[in-house]
């Protein structure tokens, strides 16, 4: 029988919205005060969605213990308390939580293979969140 | 269609504990849920039902008729609980947070006869939920 599981992960990250292919007034137009050239941060809380038959021996979808070792190694540390846009995968991408959606779900989807990525769903703050899962 | 979703709020103790497996097994598998003794957690319930707003009432359901469902057959039987001791599906069946979600839906879905049982989403803590939306 097929069930969902849901696990919540935070990390805290600075960042700046800029594009180099936009005018200095079109980036402050466009992003507003996320384009103040110091960047700023916050305390992303991510959830990961899997899906996957519950297995008649143990009772889970997968094992979380394994889910939290890939989602600690793979995520948490590559972004916690990082400047995103001197990450490789923000060279060329604005790292808005869009962009920071989708190469996690990258990430997640090429690596982690013990169930079934469905989504992946992250809240920058309270007031907003941005869900990606995958190109339908 | 319109989903209404109530939430309740149950406590229970637990352990994950396999006989098939070997000691060393359950303990490599399941890590600390393993202590035989059990732990427990507050759990959140959402329970999402969908129908058609009846337009005498205006309603999807009688929320005072779900309430009572959901208290009954789920509240009744589980809140302070040790479910591996004292809830019969748990006696054969590990008590995991997916198990429990599968047993909460066959226990209420059979019951509602106003809507139809969407979804049920069970918290084990505010970072882990599962999510069942049946067999089909």
């Amino acid at each position: 029988m097929k069930a969902h599981l849901t696990r919540r992960y935070m990390f805290s990250a600075s960042h700046r919205l800029h594009s180099d292919e936009m005018s200095e007034e079109e980036n402050r137009a466009t992003y507003g005060k996320c384009n103040n050239p110091y960047g700023h941060g916050h305390n992303y809380m991510l959830e990961v969605t899997v899906s996957g038959p519950v297995d008649d021996q143990t009772g889970m979808v997968c094992n979380l213990a394994d889910l939290d070792g890939f989602v600690h190694n793979q995520i948490v540390e590559r972004y916690d308390h990082q400047n995103l846009n001197l990450l490789s995968e923000f060279a060329e991408n604005v790292p808005t939580t869009e962009n920071l959606c989708i190469a996690i779900y990258d990430i997640v989807k090429r690596g982690f293979h013990k169930a079934h990525l469905e989504r992946v769903r992250i809240e920058e703050t309270m007031m907003n969140s941005f869900e990606y899962a995958g190109d339908l | 269609m319109v989903y209404l979703t109530r939430k309740a709020e149950f406590s229970a103790s637990h352990y994950y504990h396999n006989p098939e497996f070997t000691p060393e097994e359950n303990r490599r598998v399941f890590g600390k849920c393993n202590n035989p003794n059990g732990h427990g957690h507050n759990y959140t319930l959402e329970v999402t039902v969908k129908g058609a707003v009846d337009p005498k009432s205006g309603f999807v359901v009688d929320l005072k008729q779900l309430k009572d469902v959901m208290s009954r057959e789920v509240l009744d039987a589980l809140d302070h609980r040790f479910l591996n001791k004292e809830v019969p599906e748990f006696l054969t069946k590990i008590p995991t947070t997916e198990n429990l979600a599968i047993t909460i839906w066959q226990r209420l879905a059979p019951k509602l006869d106003q809507a139809q049982l969407h979804r049920v989403r069970l918290y084990e803590t505010p970072d882990l939920f599962v999510d069942f939306y049946g067999e089909g």
